[in-house]
């Protein structure tokens, strides 16, 4: 593993505003991600794993707190920076898949080169990404036309046709049945194994957890400890 | 990419897309409907006062060229004007106003009949009678009328004898002495037209005449074919004006309620869009660009129906209604429905752009 770490994080605090109540989301959060790590986040619902995350592929903008993505300090950057580094330098993948209903398969994977103002047709090596997702006979069909398996490993080929330097999954099997999510997770692995692909994934689910590298758990708002 | 995504999104609620359409379609086309039939029935009314074959027009003090006064100048002018230099024919002419837009003209049919070189009968002949009419054909065509028919106008019985080409005079056409007498007008007539002598000088004419005769409009017929036109009819330049502007606003609102609810409806799509790095201007284009799809695609729906309109007008009133195509003002019918398009827009973009992108993302 490389020296320089792809992310760091340190006191990171988020408070959402939620009319007269301040809801601390985030309490001074410290974690460090080496560039191809399979880190896998787990903690109960409300822990503010998904606050965390938004926040890493630029979503939404810390309260206070040091947060550093392939070099660049997120909160330094202008809105307009903060957009590029979703087009780029992170895939997001969803629980809910979200894929572009009135769009095909293949054309939910291109509108993101689209957006990223690059040209549509995606590098030679992303064929590869592709056959390893084994959706590659499945890209003219509308996702209602998919199964939930299926539409997951679209959104994660849409998540990865810019070639991120972050893979950022927030709970992508939880909408899956145990036989998809083991396939999902195992693609994760093998994604992470055959291109180096940095992948940060949240779970609540111990067994999933264990597909990485490296897991942590999050308890109200802090990372509270670290397991190899 | 952004255009497929443009089409599809306007392809997927294909019945509210249709709709916006032809609403806009429907706007445009009451425009350019509007339009073709002020000049059409414009150019009509040039177009048969042209077809007199004078070359002159004299009116009675204080009228203009479009007002219908019934017969206030005295018959005994056409003999004082045949006897001017330069004047070959006089043939005056009562116009009289039968509800509408309609007017019955009596003539003295010999004379008229040498200043125009007679009309063209598409079937039956001349008045054998004091109390026959001619219909042109637009107006036998609308009624239904036939030869032998018995047409009841200024509470008296007229036969028809004849049914005359359109374009010439008018469309209604009876003996001047049966007309005045049955209008009170007696020795009174509404206007009176002039041939002259081959090779006259018409403006000097028109100067001599008009300093004998002071306070006369009077015209030579280029003048009056030309003052047929949108701008002289007083207030029909601000009432075309007016629909413009309905025109936009209804644009405005079709379009406005179409992309506010397709906006609302497509909350979650946004969010994805912008969490792939999407920036607001971005959703701002594509939105435009659905809108403008939209208003364009209805203009060229305006355009088709306006085509028709003017079927279903000649068809059906072909004597009380003209209309004609107006390829100048399918522009700004397409301008008119865009900017209304576009500022129905405005608001709803702006919403879309402005979203943020995990608050749309957990919209249901
Ligand atoms: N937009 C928001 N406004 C107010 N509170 C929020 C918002 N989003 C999340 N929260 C709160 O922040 C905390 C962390 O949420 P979240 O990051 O979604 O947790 P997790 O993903 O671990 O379930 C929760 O208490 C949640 O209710
Ligand atoms: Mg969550």
């Amino acid at each position: 593993m490389s020296s320089e770490p792809i992310i760091e994080v340190s006191d990171l605090r988020k408070i959402y505003r939620a009319g007269d109540v301040d809801v601390y989301a985030l309490r001074g959060v410290d974690l460090t991600v080496q560039r191809g790590d399979f880190l896998t986040v787990i903690g109960p619902s409300g822990s503010g794993k998904s606050t965390l995350f938004h926040i890493l592929g630029g979503l939404m903008k810390p309260t206070s707190g040091i947060v550093k993505i392939a070099g660049q300090d997120i909160m330094r950057l202008s809105d307009a920076q903060r957009t590029n580094l979703r087009k780029v330098t992170v895939g997001f993948v969803f629980q809910k898949y979200n894929l572009l209903p009135i769009l095909s398969a293949e054309e939910n994977i291109t509108i993101a080169r689209t957006i990223a103002g690059l040209p549509q047709r995606p590098p030679a090596e992303f064929k590869r990404v592709l056959e390893v997702l084994g959706i590659s006979h499945r890209m003219h069909h509308k996702p209602r036309a998919l199964s939930g398996g299926e539409q997951q490993r679209v959104a994660i080929a849409r998540a990865l046709v810019n070639q991120p330097e972050i893979l950022l999954a927030d709970e992508p099997t939880g909408n899956l049945d145990t036989e998809n999510s083991a396939i999902v997770l195992k693609l994760l692995r093998q994604l992470n194994e055959e291109f180096r692909q940095t992948v940060l994934m949240i779970t609540h689910n111990p067994e999933a957890a264990s597909f990485g590298h490296r897991t942590v758990t999050m308890r109200d708002g802090r990372i509270s400890e670290s397991l190899d | 990419m952004i255009n497929k995504l443009v089409i599809a999104n306007l392809m997927h609620r294909p019945i509210r897309s249709l709709l916006g359409i032809v609403a806009i379609g429907v706007v445009v086309c009451m425009m350019l409907t509007l339009v073709g039939l002020s000049r059409g029935m414009l150019q009509g009314a040039a177009e048969r006062a042209g077809g007199v074959g004078a070359d002159v027009v004299l009116r009675p003090p204080g009228t203009s060229l479009l007002s219908l006064s019934s017969a206030p100048l005295n018959q005994r002018m056409t003999e004082f004007l045949v006897t001017q230099e330069g004047v070959r024919l006089a043939v005056g002419q009562v116009v009289f106003p039968i509800g509408g837009i309609d007017t019955i003209t009596g003539i003295p049919y010999k004379e008229f009949s040498e200043l125009s070189g007679g009309f063209t009968f598409r079937s039956g002949g001349p008045m054998q009678s004091p109390d026959d009419i001619l219909v042109d054909e637009y107006y036998a065509r609308q009624r239904k009328i036939k030869i032998g028919d018995t047409l009841t106008l200024i509470n008296h019985e007229w036969k028809v004898s004849g049914i005359i080409a359109s374009g010439k005079l008018a469309r209604l056409v009876v003996s001047m002495d049966r007309l005045q007498e049955l209008t009170g007008n007696e020795g009174k007539i509404s206007q009176v037209f002039l041939r002259t002598e081959p090779g006259t000088d018409i403006q000097a004419l028109i100067a001599r005449l008009k300093e004998k005769l002071p306070g006369y409009p009077i015209y030579s017929m280029e003048e009056v074919v030309s003052f047929f036109s949108v701008e002289n009819v007083p207030g029909l330049d601000a009432f075309i004006n007016v629909i413009i502007g309905i025109s936009a606003l209804v644009g405005f609102l079709v379009v406005f309620l179409s992309m506010y609810t397709a906006v609302l409806e497509r909350t979650r799509e946004i969010g994805i869009l912008k969490s792939l790095g999407a920036s607001p201007t971005l959703i701002l284009r594509i939105i435009l660009r659905e809108s403008v799809l939209l208003s364009l695609c209805g203009a060229a729906a305006g355009i088709a129906l306006s085509f028709a309109t003017r079927w279903i007008i000649q068809t059906l009133v072909p004597a009380s209604l003209t209309q004609v195509l107006v390829p100048d003002w399918w522009a700004i019918g397409a301008v008119v429905a865009l900017v209304g398009a576009l500022l129905g827009t405005l608001y709803p973009a702006w919403r879309a752009a402005s979203q943020d992108p995990i608050e749309a993302l957990s919209y249901e």
